[in-house]
This record gives structure tokens, sequence and C-alpha cells, in this order.
């Protein structure tokens, strides 16, 4: 039977250290719904995530309160929104007006994000993606919920230049629709390689087409829980400081899995996976960059730090694959910047610069996450930080992302406020020397040697 | 059987565990373990019950026994027990 210090301890964890489930995210397959029509593809759109997702926000509620663990966010992901428009969509107009349906669906189903505003391009671009893909601006800057990707590469294809070069432009065209609001749109705007179909994380979720019809992600977090648990191994060795790691891991997607568990149950819709991720919030304490200073850096980014990324990473999955049969999504450890405090403080104090974060994406889950870099970065800059980004991911066979936000008529020292989850991040510097040339070359990067595994 | 951790935490005081056990008794839910402990000087109790017997929904225990709680300056939460099963066994 379970005993009283075992209780006081997950209490503890979810009261003092931030413990919570940091999403569940319902994928819905949109296939379905596609249609020569433009009016009835929406409406069809409407009516189908409406439908499936009305249990959603009551079912995370209700699980919040029986086992009192909170569950922050209820999302939804759909199928990329570039096939779904693909025969009614003309114009990028055309499928801004999808964008404004998943809004409004969102805004119905009581969700906190829709992601799916996305296109799959990594090897190249149909009419209709880049029709898709030049109407992100303006789907951002009109909607509050909806997020979207675009996957610019992978290991099996290569890197796909000419769409790296495109999305250049579009996160700054993002970042001048959005302005007014800090260039908040660029924060719902992620680029990736390696993109998998079942991340329940936002801004990147989209409901891949190798999914079924429905199906229910969730993603855990705990970073707070992670760092209060290292200090009971202060000064200890490697070896000791990795169980520590591992056992609270395993602790922690247990949660994760109960709850995707009954929240499929409930809900009559299949578990898909749990996302092992340590996801970090601006709450004190609840920081990835807390942990690396409780394994003995004076603040992220000091020399070591990519080494204890790299353990930490590792360690997550090594604990969480235990707790839960299915894992994947992204699975291992954020490192954005606005939406951690410990990292914020870190780059305040020039310990952290780009360079060296890009560094920490080779070992970390993810990649380049929420970073504000100044207004005036020229388009060219900006894809080529998303081409050596794009990479890494490639080479190394890893998921890699690029969430980066030109904060318009901000320069480097200045703060930009994004509020909530999201954070505040001050602009970090850019590295000032031109990449143009070999930007506008276009085409493709070859897939890399090893990927030829068959 | 459907077993739910009760926790109660709070300042030492007369009474407590007689009004948590007298409101769990007039609602037909069983107590099947008890035990306490005071961790920095606070009180803590720990109650596994079995709610089968409970013809409320559960979140109306847990509202109510939150509102006992309050009265008594303490909190007092109703969990599953399933989230410290599979936190701490494999």
């Amino acid at each position: 039977m379970i005993s009283i210090y075992e209780v006081l301890e997950t209490n503890d964890m979810i009261e003092k250290e931030n413990l919570d489930v940091r999403t569940i995210t319902l994928g819905i397959s949109l296939l379905e719904c596609i249609d020569s029509d433009l009016g009835r593809l929406n409406e069809k759109i409407y009516n189908r995530i409406t439908t499936v997702a009305k249990d959603l926000v009551p079912t995370g509620k209700a699980i919040e309160k029986e086992f009192g663990i909170p569950v922050v966010n209820k999302r939804i992901s759909v199928t990329p929104v570039s096939l779904l428009g693909a025969a009614a969509c003309k114009t990028p107009e055309d499928f801004v007006t999808i964008a404004q349906t998943l809004d409004n669906a969102a805004k119905a189903a009581g969700v906190n994000f829709i992601g799916g505003y996305s296109a799959l391009v990594s090897k190249g671009m149909t009419w209709s993606d880049e029709l898709m893909i030049r109407s992100i601006p303006k789907a951002l800057a009109t909607t509050n919920y909806v997020c979207s990707s675009v996957n610019l590469g992978s290991t099996k294809t290569g890197l796909n230049m000419d769409a790296v070069k495109l999305m250049g432009g579009i996160v700054l065209d993002t970042a001048k629709e959005t302005a007014d609001r800090d260039s908040i749109g660029c924060a719902k705007l992620v680029v990736f390689c390696n993109a998998p179909d079942d991340n329940p994380f936002m801004a990147g979720a989209f409901h891949g087409v190798t999914e079924a019809d429905a199906v229910i992600n969730v993603g855990v977090s705990g970073p707070g829980v992670m760092r209060k648990a290292l200090e009971s191994v202060h000064g200890t060795d490697f070896g000791t400081l990795c169980e520590k790691v591992k056992k609270t891991a395993f602790k922690i997607t247990r949660v994760g899995q109960l709850v995707a568990r009954e929240a499929s149950k409930r809900m009559n819709i299949p578990f898909g996976i749990i996302d092992l991720s340590l996801a970090p919030t601006p709450a004190v304490g609840d920081s990835i960059a807390d942990i690396f200073e409780e394994m003995g850096l004076e603040r992220a980014g000091a020399p070591g730090t990519t080494a204890a990324l790299a353990l930490l990473n590792d360690q997550v999955k090594k604990g969480g694959v235990m707790a839960s049969s299915y894992v994947g999504g992204l699975s291992g450890a954020f490192i954005p910047v606005s939406e951690d405090q410990g990292m914020i403080n870190a780059v305040e104090d020039g310990a952290l610069s780009l360079e060296k974060l890009e560094a920490m994406t080779c070992v970390c889950s993810v990649g380049l996450d929420m970073i504000a870099i100044p207004g005036d970065t020229k388009p060219s800059t900006i894809s080529g930080i998303i081409a050596d980004e794009m990479a890494i991911g490639m080479v190394n066979q890893k998921t890699t992302a690029a969430r980066l936000i030109p904060v318009i008529g901000k320069g480097v020292g200045e703060t930009v406020e994004f509020g909530g989850l999201l954070g505040h991040a001050p602009v970090m510097p850019v590295n000032q020397f031109d990449c143009s040339s070999f930007i506008n070359r276009g085409g493709r990067i070859p897939a890399p040697i090893h990927s030829f595994k068959n | 059987m459907k077993k739910t951790v009760v926790t109660v935490v709070g300042r030492d005081s007369v009474g407590i565990i007689a009004k948590v056990c007298t409101y769990l008794a007039n609602n037909s839910v069983n107590i099947l373990d008890i035990s306490q402990t005071i961790v920095d000087g606070f009180f803590n109790m720990m109650m596994i019950v079995d709610v089968a017997g409970f013809s409320k929904d559960f979140t109306t225990l847990s509202h109510e026994l939150e509102q006992i709680g309050e009265e008594m300056g303490c909190i007092i939460k109703a969990q599953r027990e399933d989230i410290f099963d599979k936190m701490h066994r494999i």
C-alpha cells in the first residue's frame, strides 16, 4: 500500500516544484474534409474539429480534478493544411480562410492552441505548398490560436534550400505583420528538419498523414522536479547523477502515461504517444538552466553546458522509456530562451550566445527555440541560421527546429514581452557577416551518405 | 473498489481527524488505512479510502472536503490512488 511519504513526495512535486502535464493534444485527421469548393471545405473542417474535440477540455479538467495534477494545456493538431487546401485554394488569401476556420474551431472547443497550419516540403514544394507558406504571415496575424510549422528537410531527403530561402522572408514578414504586438506571430511559427508526425507540443504540432483518424498524445513536463531531485545528489559522481535523472524522469513520465490512458479511455480515442520532454516555463525554478546550475555550471552557456545537456537529454529518455510503452514526439529537454527564466538570466549575464545555443541543439530534443533577434536582421541571414540548424538535424538524424523572432523596431539589449507561457526575452545579437550569395544558390542540399541504410 | 487518497495538511488542532471521519462516515466512504506525521511543524495526515459506496460524483467529494479544510484552516485534498501507485510502483 502507498505510504504517506510517497503521497507527500508526489504532492510536493505538484505544489512546490511545478510538476504538471503540459498538454493533452488531440490529433484529428481532416483528410476526409478535402473538397474542391473552399466554402464547403471550411464548413467540413469546422464541423469535424468541433465534433471530435467537444469533450477534450471537460475531460482534461475532470482528470485534473480527480488526480490532483494540473493539465496545463488542451490542444488540437490537424492534418497539414497545405494538403487540405490543395484542391480548393488558388491564392494565399484562400488559405488564410482555412486559418480563420481553424481559429474559430479552436475557440469553440475551448483549447489553447491549434497546430497544423503546416506544409511538409523537405524535398520539394508543390504549388499549393508554396501558396500556403506565403499565406503564413497574414494567417498568423489574423488569428489567435493557430500555430504554423514547415518541415524543410530530413535525413532521408536532404534540405530543400529553396524553401529555406523562402522561409527567411516569411519569418520576417510574419514579424512585420504583428509588429504592433512585439512580432508575436513568429512565436507561433516554427521550421523543422525531421519533423515528427506525433508531436504534441506547439508551435510544431500537426497530425501526420501516417496517423489514425484521431489520437491522444500527451506531453509531460517537470524541470522543477528534476532540479529539486538533483539537489539530493549534489557533488556526487556522474553515475549517481545519471541514476537520479533516470528515476525522476520515470516518475514524471508515469504520471503522463496515466493521464494519457485516462483521457484516451474517457474520450474513446486511441492513445498515441507520450512525449517525454522537460519543458520549462517562465515560473521561477521551472527551468532547464537551473538544472545545469544544480549540476555544477555557474550559468547556462558556461563550458560544459553541451555535455550537461547531452547527459540530461539521454537520461530523461532512458528513464522515460521504462515508464511508457509508446514514446514519441520530440522527447528530451527543450531549451527555449524566452520560456525559461534561467536561460533569460544567462543571456542577460552574457553567458549564453546564439552560437552556444546552436551547439547545444546538437544534443537537445529540438533546436533554436523562442530566440528574439534584432528586427533589422536580413531575410538571408535568417535563412542562414535556419539552414545551419536544419543541417544539424539532417546529419545527426534527429529533429531540429528554429523558432526565431525578429522583433521589429527593437535591437540588441532590448527586451520583448510575450506574456503567459511564452515569457519574455532579451534581443540577442546575430553574426553580421553576409550569407546571401550562399542562400541565393537555390536547389537542394543532398541527403547525407549515412541516410542510405537500405 | 475505488481507492482514493485523502490528505490533510495544516497546523495541528483539535478535532481535524474527527471532522473528516464524520464526513466520510456520513457519506458511506470506508477508511482502509490512516497514517500521520509532522513535517516542518505541519500536521500531515493521509487516509486511503474506498469511495465505491459514495453516491455523489468525485468532484463533489473533492469540493466538500476542500470546504471542510477551509473551515478548519487546513488543506484537504482527495485524489485517486492511481497517480501515487503509478509514480511509485513499477
